[in-house]
């Protein structure tokens, strides 16, 4: 029975079988590879997405329940990396990996929607959940932090970018 | 047109190097500067003279694994065979390729080079050796090509080459001015310069490596959902699959009714593979097919599969720790031995001596992208897509299995969920080959969470028993080691004795006794183990390093002071099982853990209710050491710091260093207090993050890592940061509570 709901801001129409987690259907339905499959139990937090504007585990979301719901996923933060939280990510250069991350942003989405400033004890709270095997949560934490308090983004030293140089002696 | 190589040979052992200059036919003048393809010590002069001239038939692997190519744009890419899986060598290595060249290092394309060990080297990413064995290279490439470069514009120009100045992908000379792309043409037909000699720059003058406020290049991607892992990959017609493999290990498939699966929606095929052993240890199972992922996990519920369980069902953790504890009570193979350690512990009073036992479980991986490959066989090709440490392995065994030979396999590495040493295996390359052999389209074979981590390869089982004695001055007087443990080797390396995959620094140790001696049997086991992050010095460093606290106790010194003082004065301590392991220096480990004294506040006044702990190691070739501060709460750990400092040599990226660091503080703390695998009825007990838990973030203290200055080459550091996490923990638990956790992960029924 084909489900309809908002995505990105954009209306999507899917069929597939009603008991299918939005995981799948973002994934090999509509080819939407940002949110990411860890657990399939709703443990890791690795397929966080908003579902009006709630962080939900969509790997345990039928998409039965979906109709007429407005669903952000990674993809729709920004189209530039604009929006705080990536730029916060950025400067705090947090990802390693990066698999989880698309799952800690969007729950740091809804904390942030919540509580706008939060203070370091209730970032840990919120973000806990969410499961990260290369450790970066102490920097997730810092960006959190960052991107609640609109501190900008560091900027890249561009001094080091390049390497200059006299060439001693000739090709031989 | 053509293309311009630069081909420096090298044997391992250091014998004859040549340069050989080539011209092959391709699309377009570039200047490729590369390094490949030993060829055996008995390479004769004709032999390069015919090896030049057919680069791709060469046989012999080569240590280098990295190749420069310029082309007339002046694009630079670096053509790597290592991976990306997150330690960040993406941007690593191009900033030292760009700081002897000569061009901003964001300008770099990486491309993972194309799976052919003739022209690019062995492939694989481990060991902590990707920019270690790439460092020294990549100048020389950089150098040399910008030497090329410069010649091409000092003849153009007709001025003194040392006259010209490189910035950013172009050269200058008084007014005039090029850029590397315009010289390419001409360069690529000058004389290559002796890569032994080409003039590097002095480290003082380092631009780029070593420096700060560099961010990696794959970050952005990696925050708006674009980065492509291997379960993201997608290719036309392509469709999905699962298997359901045996819950005991080494078990099989009996028979199955699959007409309920087949019956379900979007289901395509369901068939049986067979387990591989040799080489790869794959289990075999029922594997399903269908057009969606969850269709595919739908149908497989509805398998009905009848298994004979194999002959290690009634495998445990129980039934493993009695046979550990049966081999360390009786006499065991004697590995080494120097001086008599029976003897010196018999002449040392009982209060002198101090024997202790240390148990560690099996470890899961438990990267978050979990297994998965997607491969293609048609006819007379195959490709295949894969997250892999070790493309080669994935080459060798989707050609195996369907029939091709090598060359006819295209293997694209993708960005990894983590890897960690499981995406080293070939076991998920096979099985999605099997499928696809059958099914004539693309398949991307999936491995759910509870796949992923009842079926990895583990970390070993292990069980070590410490005994020793130390005079009335507190110096060592015996060290005897006796240990078992379910040995890696003893399932992948027959060749090679079972006790050489597991003792790690204990061949190697710093502390300084007359009296040694070490002692190994391994245990039979069914459970898959191999290499965990950090491999056997994730176990070894705990049990050493909270051996030496338990010495310092016993000789009533501070733990700090006991450790320098038992390091002793410089020298090196070498390898008694490997001669060929370069020698340790204690005055590099002593550095480390003096700044980390330092830098943890050894010493000054904690805040009520804290313990502090220190320790050091070293594996991988890097010196690292810890100083951990934590409290108890009812039988519970919190640990609130952890300061770390690094010596891995010349350091290129410090952030991604610290970053290294933190992530092998918080994946050490995750097995030293929450994860572990345990076994029941020949399998794992735990399936998912709900049973194997992990460090979160209100568990993660505050880390501080600092980077020894250093004038040596780069080493490692993906794994060095993680031996000395756990016994900086639990030394500072025993400082705190006097309670000594000798088994990992620490209980709360240990502390109470």
């Amino acid at each position: 029975m084909p489900i309809s709901f908002e995505l990105n801001g954009k209306a999507a129409t899917v069929d597939v079988e009603g008991n299918t987690p939005l995981l799948w259907v973002l994934r090999d339905t509509l080819n939407m590879t940002g949110t990411k499959y860890g657990c399939g139990i709703a443990a890791c937090g690795a397929c966080t997405v908003l579902v009006n504007g709630e962080a939900a585990r969509s790997c345990v979301y039928p998409v039965s329940g979906l109709a007429g719901a407005k669903v952000t996923t990674i993809e729709g933060l920004s189209s530039n990396h604009s929006h705080p939280l990536q730029q916060a990510w950025i400067a705090e250069q947090v990802p390693q990996c990066g698999y989880c991350q698309s799952g800690q942003i969007m729950a740091a989405a809804a904390f942030l929607a919540k509580n706008s400033h939060p203070t370091p004890e209730q970032v840990d709270a919120a973000m806990s959940d969410n499961i990260c095997r290369c450790g970066t949560a102490q920097r997730i934490r810092k960006a959190v932090l960052r991107a609640s308090q609109g501190t900008g983004v560091r900027s890249q030293g561009s001094a080091a970018s390049s390497a200059e140089s006299h060439v001693a002696g000739g090709a031989q | 047109m053509s293309t311009l190589t630069v081909d420096q040979s090298r044997e391992r052992e250091g014998l004859s190097r040549r340069n050989v200059l080539k011209t092959t036919g391709a699309a377009g003048a570039a200047l490729l500067v590369g390094f490949n393809a030993a060829k055996a010590a008995t390479a004769t002069g004709e032999q390069d003279e015919k090896d030049a001239a057919k680069p791709h038939e060469k046989k012999a692997v080569s240590p280098f694994r990295s190749w420069v190519r310029i082309d007339q744009s002046g694009q630079v890419t670096l053509l790597s065979g290592r991976s990306e899986m997150g330690q960040g060598i993406s941007s690593a290595l191009p900033m030292v390729l760009a700081e002897e060249l000569g061009v901003d290092w964001r300008d770099i394309k990486v491309e993972q080079a194309p799976n052919n060990p003739e022209l690019f080297g062995e492939q694989g990413t481990g060991g902590s050796g990707s920019v270690a064995g790439s460092y020294q290279i990549l100048r020389q490439a950089g150098a040399a090509a910008r030497t090329m470069l410069v010649t091409a514009a000092a003849q153009k120009w007709q001025v003194k080459p040392e006259e010209c100045i490189v910035s950013n992908g172009v050269i200058s000379h008084n007014g005039s001015s090029a850029r590397f792309g315009e010289l390419v043409e001409v360069a690529a037909t000058l004389p290559v310069p002796d890569l032994k000699k080409v003039p590097l720059r002095d480290p003082k003058d380092f631009a780029i490596i070593g420096k700060e406020n560099l961010q990696r290049k794959d970050i952005p991607s990696k925050t708006d959902g674009s980065a492509k892992f291997g379960l993201d990959v997608r290719v036309p017609g392509m469709v999905f699959a699962m298997v359901e493999r045996c819950p005991t290990f080494g078990g099989k498939v009996k028979s199955f009714d699959a007409a309920k699966a087949k019956s379900m929606p979007g289901v395509i095929d369901v068939f049986d593979i067979p387990a591989v052993d040799e080489g790869v240890h794959s289990w075999g199972g029922v594997a399903v097919v269908a057009d969606s992922t969850w269709r595919a996990m739908e149908a497989r519920k509805a398998l009905k599969i009848e298994w004979d369980l194999g002959p290690h069902a009634q495998e445990s953790s129980e039934s493993l720790r009695k046979e550990f504890r049966r081999l360390v009570d009786s006499p065991m193979k004697v590995v080494y031995k120097q001086g008599d350690t029976e003897a010196a512990m018999a002449a040392a009073p009982p209060e002198k001596r101090v024997e202790a036992d240390y148990e560690l479980p099996f470890q899961a991986h438990a990267t978050m992208e979990p297994m998965n490959c997607t491969v293609f066989i048609e006819k007379d090709r195959a490709e295949a897509w894969a997250p892999a440490q070790g493309p080669e392995w994935v080459t060798q065994v989707v050609a195996q299995v369907a029939g091709l030979k090598p060359e006819q396999v295209k293997v694209n590495t993708t960005l990894m969920g983590g890897g960690f040493g499981r995406r080293y295996q070939g076991d998920f390359a096979l099985e999605a080959a099997q499928i696809a052999k059958r099914v004539p389209r693309p398949v991307q074979l999936v491995w759910t969470r509870e796949d992923d981590m009842t079926h990895d390869y583990y970390r070993p089982a292990s069980y070590h028993r410490l005994s020793g004695a130390l005079d009335a001055d507190g110096n060592i007087t015996a060290w005897r080691y006796k240990s078992s443990s379910t040995s890696i080797a003893d399932m992948w390396d027959k060749k090679s004795p079972p006790e050489s995959s597991e003792l790690g620094l204990f061949f190697q140790n710093p502390y300084l006794t007359k009296n040694y001696q070490l002692e190994y049997l391994p245990v039979s086991s069914g459970v898959p183990r191999a290499w965990w992050r950090s491999v056997e010095a994730s176990s070894i460093g705990f049990v050493m390093e909270s051996y030496v606290d338990e010495l310092a106790h016993a000789a009533g010194m501070d733990p700090y002071e006991f450790r320098v003082k038992q390091l002793g004065n410089s020298r090196q301590a070498s390898h008694v099982a490997d001669k060929n392991e370069p020698a340790l220096n204690v005055d590099r480990l002593r550095g480390v853990l003096e700044m980390a004294a330092k830098k943890g506040g050894w010493g000054t006044p904690l805040e009520a209710g804290r313990g502090r702990g220190i320790a050091c190691h070293y594996s991988f070739h890097s010196y690292t050491a810890n100083v951990a501060e934590v409290s108890v709460d009812k039988g519970n750990i919190r640990v609130h710091r952890i300061v770390s400092v690094v010596d891995i040599g010349q350091a290129v990226h410090p952030d991604g260093v610290r970053a290294q660091v933190e992530s092998a503080i918080v994946y050490g703390l995750t097995a030293a207090l929450k994860s572990e695998i345990t076994i029941k009825n020949g399998g794992a007990a735990q399936n998912n993050f709900n049973r194997f838990t992990t460090l979160s973030m209100k568990e993660t203290p505050r880390m501080e890592v600092h980077i020894m200055p250093s004038p040596h080459a780069p080493t490692g550091i993906g794994e060095p940061g993680l031996p000395p996490v756990a016994p900086a923990v639990m030394n500072a638990v025993f400082a705190l509570t006097g309670k000594r956790i000798r088994r990992l992960p620490a209980q709360a029924s240990d502390l109470g």
